[in-house]
């Protein structure tokens, strides 16, 4: 059975097509990764999921239909997107930005979850009190992760986690994701870093001009000459040169 | 100017400046929790002075049955809106809430109002009336364009003014009213003398902007107002529903209106039209302060406060020139220092 | 409205509006339709204000009462004649409506209207308080009209006046809407960022259209002090601008004529409110702002751009005329010659946002007939170079020159004239404006007209040059049968390759590509190489940033690789190929 349906989703805004007639498919506890150039409409494809931007098309969670829930109510059913910018409190601490992202619940609750978080990310606990605005980017992520993982969501979507972190960091992240993946958390990621992206999802779609053009199994795609050609950039060079 | 003058205006200057802070930090705070700017903020204060001068005269206040109407047009435009997907519970539901509740109100006000229950219990009754417009008017005008830019909020705003004014007019009539105070004690202090009214007015203002911060700092409520008004997507990616937000800062904007309102009532002649002038000046308050930072606010009102009775005493038919140009000088200082918008607005 | 003979039009408007004072029509309604002119007045400025150029104002009244205050005062106390006083008027208008709105445009959207509301209420106030203003009295006896040795002095005699200052009102506006300056206003609407990047002065351009909108109401006022030979404070409180802006917004705040229709409706209304509306409820007074104020709500969450649209979309418009590209073109810029000074000289320089550094220590060169390109992973400070380059941003180190001087600490509109043109990565167009128009705001600079000009099409010679030079553009790109089209409805790789006709509409010596190929297909990207290829020949600069390894490797001359924002290597394609850092940094990802 499949966790998120979507099915033949389009997204205009601003009067331009960002996202034509996508339709992909994520099954409980796997990871699922979407790559494609800057600007082929993955990020509008991750908010339109969430109900972030107004779109046409079907998309079911858990078997119901959601295509008319708005943002909050898609994150009560079990969904969580982490965007691009992150979208952190910035003027309020650590502590209260993971307490908002469990906010219908319990204070007793609260606590535990947030013991949950510290131990997931200790670098977080560290900073507990600190502004969220001060962090520097990768704790700006662990934060804006550890805020989504408050709610105990089925489906993580995470758009751009490594986006302008250092290498470790970003070894970090993935090391992260297939941790959750084996704890039972759906991961639906939209990556530039096509190429780590590929080694931790089990199923990948490309996106070019807010279409997708290939789709398969995410070992099958990172052999294909196409993608090596177009998305793993130097890492297709340096590929054909070992 | 001898000194007893002075005191004079200088306590003159902290209740209004008072009452221009409540006013402030409310805007504030709907500003950045909804994008709007909200004008007609002052006509809360009409509307509490209003009803408890009509209830301190043993009448139904047009209030009660204002609430009724507007009750009766929030619940045809949300039926509307959800013809859809509309069920049954939800339709009943609506019904209860938008017109079962004001009309309950409305016959409680028609039995008590007669009896003159006294200063405290008319007020709470007065809040139980005007608070419950604050969130009709943002589900009724703006929630449909919570996602709009702030032009047409604001316009939006200034439409909503206009037709609170009007009803005002309808439901109040033309004459003006004055209410008694909490409480007619004069304290005399040698040189000056001071009314326990004034003190009742800057005790209320400083109590309730306690409140305020306490319920910004450590409730999760507070904290889920704060967060929208930081970050409108971030808060609705952690499920906070801006309509929810949209809901709460108007029913703090419409009880904090009111509430000067009453406290306000006392000290000068209310008309219908009365609020747009003081809510302005809650605004020009708002402004100064940059309408991102309480503090700020509060303070800036406490200086209009002091220019409104310095230049009312010193130069009083040019009072409201004076009060309104003072944004002049700081919109110019803005101007010439803030640096030129690197992004989009 | 795009008929097919305007100045027919014009003639039938004139002819109907010399007859209807002529023709059996009560006085009452006579003066209704002069009420019904002077607001059009006003509210053509509130069109241009606010629905063009996406700023408003709640201080109309105040200018209109500038307008009749000063006619009223200088025709009465001292006796000048009306027709000299107009001048005087507008010009008083024009300066107050100049102070207030050099202090206001430069800040973010809301404070403009906020601050014309502060400054409605202090005029209204002030009105009412001046001893020679009259105070609450206001102003008698002001002297009518004389036009030879006819003194206007009823309603009727004075209808085409009015009228045909509201046409020639309208004429004009219409006009500006389709200049070098008028573009400049439709496109303020989408944002300053493209605005700036090419040449225009949008704080300026702002200003222009409210001073504009303002001795449009000072006109109104004083043909309103002339009309009613008596004006007090009551007709320029700041519930009568709110109605002039109602108006506006009813008719359709994007429409010329919707200006005009919405006076109409407005003014209708609310006197068969007036009559009605107290005999309904009891009592006397002006309940109409009830139902103003739910037409001003409902209007804005259910037809945003007013009536008027609903009107002309009715009639559906013919097609549009082709701008023929025109032979006598544009003066030309001289391209740098190769080897001497370097195009663009970058050294050292800075960017913090608060404590986070974008761009750090980044030195790099572009020379003459040379495309080079700069890469790294995202978020590695490419766009924040570009932005420093261009003058979007402001460098907090280093120093930046070009063709020898230095333009760091210049404002992006004066980057631009030197001859820097760019695209951007999240594409920066007025998708509401034709694509041939936003090609020409590209040439914005290249041109000189002005207000006046526009106004009285005395630009038309160079106004031709410049489609000619867009419509060039376009065709040298690929999009000349899109020209004519809104450029929201083109793809996203069009609007890329849009941005790039634009840029080339600048006559830049140097052009900045950020991520032109994103979005393009292959044989699109064979197509973008080979023009940028061309260019280059052409003796064109070149500075792109691309993602597509291959498509960089194949067209550039150098390459420089940032990395955290930090230049981490520099050098010819071959040689990055192999460079172990720069493989690291676009590797290190891997688990």
């Amino acid at each position: 059975m499949s966790l998120l349906t979507v099915s033949d989703l389009s997204v205009a805004y601003a009067r331009i097509q960002a996202v034509q007639g996508v339709s992909l498919e994520i099954t409980p506890g796997s990871i699922v990764t979407v790559i494609g150039a800057n600007g082929a409409g993955k990020t509008s494809l991750l908010n339109a999921i969430m109900g972030l931007l107004p779109a046409q098309g079907e998309v079911t969670f858990r078997g119901k239909s959601i295509s008319r829930s708005p943002t909050e109510k898609r994150f009560s059913f079990g969904m969580s997107l982490v965007t691009e910018s992150r979208d952190l409190f910035t003027t309020m601490s650590v502590r209260d930005n993971l307490i908002l992202g469990a906010n219908r619940c319990a204070r007793r609750e609260i606590d535990q979850r947030i013991g949950d978080v510290f131990g997931r990310f200790p670098r977080l606990r560290e900073r507990r009190s600190q502004m969220a605005g001060t962090l520097s980017g990768g704790e700006r992520q662990m934060l804006a992760m550890g805020r989504a993982l408050m709610a105990r969501p089925q489906l993580l979507m995470l758009d751009e986690p490594s986006l302008g972190l250092a290498p470790i960091i970003v070894r970090e992240i993935f090391q992260i994701i297939t941790v959750l993946r084996q704890n039972g958390v759906a991961i639906l990621l939209v990556e530039q870093n096509a190429r780590a992206a590929l080694q931790v999802a089990d199923y990948a779609y490309v996106m070019e001009l807010g279409e997708v053009t290939m789709q398969g199994p995410a070992s099958q795609l990172a052999g294909d000459s196409r993608v090596i050609e177009s998305y793993l950039g130097f890492g297709g060079v340096d590929a054909n040169q070992n | 100017m001898d000194a007893t003058t002075l005191l004079l205006l200088g306590q003159d200057s902290l209740i209004s400046g008072s009452i221009y802070a409540l006013l402030a930090v409310t805007m504030v705070m709907v500003f950045s929790v909804t994008r709007v700017l909200f004008i007609p903020q002052g006509e809360f204060v009409t509307y509490g002075a209003l009803t408890l001068a009509a209830l301190e005269a043993g009448r139904v206040p047009g209030t009660a049955w204002l609430l009724l109407g507007v009750g009766v047009v929030a619940a045809v435009v949300a039926l509307f809106r959800l013809r859809h997907a509309l069920s049954l519970t939800t339709a009943i539901r609506i019904i209860i809430t938008d017109i079962g509740l004001p009309a309950v109100m409305l016959l409680i006000v028609q039995w008590v109002a007669p009896m003159k229950l006294g200063l405290i219990p008319e007020m709470i009754l007065t809040l139980a009336l005007v608070v419950p417009l604050g969130p009709f008017v943002y589900r009724i005008a703006f929630q449909p364009l919570a996602e709009s830019s702030i032009l047409v909020l604001l316009i939006v705003a200034v439409g909503v003014h206009m037709g609170m004014t009007g009803l005002g007019l309808v439901f109040f009539g033309p004459e003006g009213y004055q209410t008694s105070a909490f409480s007619e004690t004069v304290f005399d202090l040698g040189i000056m003398t001071v009314s326990a009214q004034s003190l009742w007015v800057v005790a209320t203002t400083a109590a309730l902007l306690i409140a305020l911060y306490i319920f910004f700092e450590r409730t999760v409520s507070g904290k889920t107002l704060r967060a929208a008004a930081i970050s409108r997507r971030g808060a609705r990616l952690v499920g906070i529903s801006t309509d929810r937000t949209g809901y709460l800062a108007f029913t703090l904007t419409a009880m904090i209106g009111a509430v000067s309102g009453l406290m306000i009532g006392s000290l000068t002649t209310i008309y219908f039209d009365s609020g747009f002038i003081i809510g302005l000046k809650g605004f020009v308050a708002a402004i100064l302060g940059g309408l991102n930072s309480y503090p700020l606010a509060a303070a800036a009102a406490l200086l209009v406060g002091t220019v409104e009775s310095f230049s009312s005493y010193s130069a009083s038919a040019f009072k409201e020139v004076i009060v309104f140009t003072i944004i002049i000088p700081v919109l110019l200082w803005r101007s010439l220092f803030s640096p030129p918008a690197e992004h989009h607005e | 409205m795009n008929p097919k003979h305007p100045g027919v039009v014009a003639v039938i408007l004139i002819l109907v509006i010399l007859t209807i004072p002529l023709a059996p029509i009560p006085d009452y309604w006579i003066s209704l339709l002069n009420n019904i002119g002077l607001f059009s007045l006003v509210a053509v400025g509130l069109v241009l204000l606010t629905g063009v150029g996406g700023m408003t104002s709640f201080g109309q009244a105040a200018f209109v009462g500038f307008g009749a205050y000063t006619t009223a005062v200088l025709s009465t106390t001292y006796g000048i004649s009306p027709w000299l006083t107009l001048p005087i008027a507008l010009v008083l208008t024009a300066a107050a409506a100049l102070a207030i709105g050099s202090i206001t445009v430069r800040l973010s959207g809301h404070y403009l209207p906020l601050g014309t509301m502060a400054w409605g209420l202090a005029f209204f106030y002030l009105f009412g308080n001046l001893e020679f203003l009259g105070a609450h009295d206001g102003i008698n006896g002001i002297p009518p009209l004389r036009i030879g040795h006819h003194d206007l002095f009823d309603g009727r005699a004075f209808f085409p006046v009015v009228w045909l200052v509201v046409l020639a009102a309208m004429f004009l506006t219409t006009n500006l809407l389709h200049t070098r300056l008028g573009r400049a206003i439709r496109a303020l609407r989408s944002g300053t960022i493209a605005n700036e990047a090419f040449g225009i002065d949008t704080a300026q351009v702002k200003l222009i259209v409210f001073v504009y909108a303002a001795v449009l109401a000072g006109l109104s006022g004083w043909l309103y002090a002339h009309l009613q030979r008596s004006i007090n404070p009551t007709a320029f409180g700041i519930n009568i601008g709110i109605e002039y802006l109602l108006m506006a917004v009813v008719g359709g705040a994007g429409h010329v004529f919707g200006a005009v229709l919405g006076a109409g409706i407005v003014t209708i209304l609310k006197d068969q409110l007036q009559d009605i509306l107290p005999k309904l409820i009891g009592g006397q007074g002006s309940y109409e702002t009830i139902v103003f104020g739910f037409m001003l709500v409902v209007i804005l969450q259910s037809a945003r751009n007013g009536l008027w649209p609903l009107i002309i979309n009715a009639f559906p418009a013919g097609p549009e005329k082709l701008p023929v590209p025109s032979d006598d073109s544009l003066a030309q810029r001289a391209m740098p010659k190769s080897g001497a000074v370097p195009v663009l000289d970058v050294r050292g320089i800075c960017k913090s946002f608060g404590g986070l550094v974008a761009v750090n220590d980044v030195t790099f060169l572009v020379g003459a007939k040379e495309i080079v390109g700069l890469i790294g992973p995202n978020g590695a400070g490419k766009s924040t170079t570009f932005n420093l380059v261009t003058g979007l941003l402001r460098a907090t180190g280093g120093e930046v020159l070009f063709r020898g001087s230095r333009i760091d600490a210049m404002p992006a509109r004066d980057i631009a004239a030197l001859g820097i043109a760019r695209t951007f990565q999240h594409v920066e167009l007025a998708p509401e404006m034709s694509v041939l128009e936003n090609v020409a705001i590209g040439a914005h600079i290249r041109g000189s007209a002005g207000l006046l000009a526009g106004m009285l099409r005395l630009d038309r010679a160079e106004e031709k040059c410049l489609l000619g030079e867009a419509a060039r553009q376009l065709q040298r790109v690929g999009l000349g049968e899109y020209m004519h089209r809104p450029a929201g409805s083109l793809a996203l790789g069009q609007l890329r390759i849009l941005e790039i006709a634009r840029a080339l509409a600048l006559d830049p010596a140097l052009l900045l590509l950020d991520e032109p190929a994103a979005g393009l297909r292959h044989l699109e990207k064979r197509e973008l190489a080979a023009l940028l290829n061309k260019l280059r020949a052409e003796g064109m600069s070149i500075l792109l940033v691309e993602h597509d390894v291959e498509f960089v490797m194949g067209l550039t001359d150098h390459l420089v690789v940032l990395d955290f924002g930090k230049l981490i290597a520099k050098g010819v394609p071959a040689e990055i190929r192999k460079n172990p850092i720069v493989l690291e940094a676009y590797l290190g990802g891997v688990v």
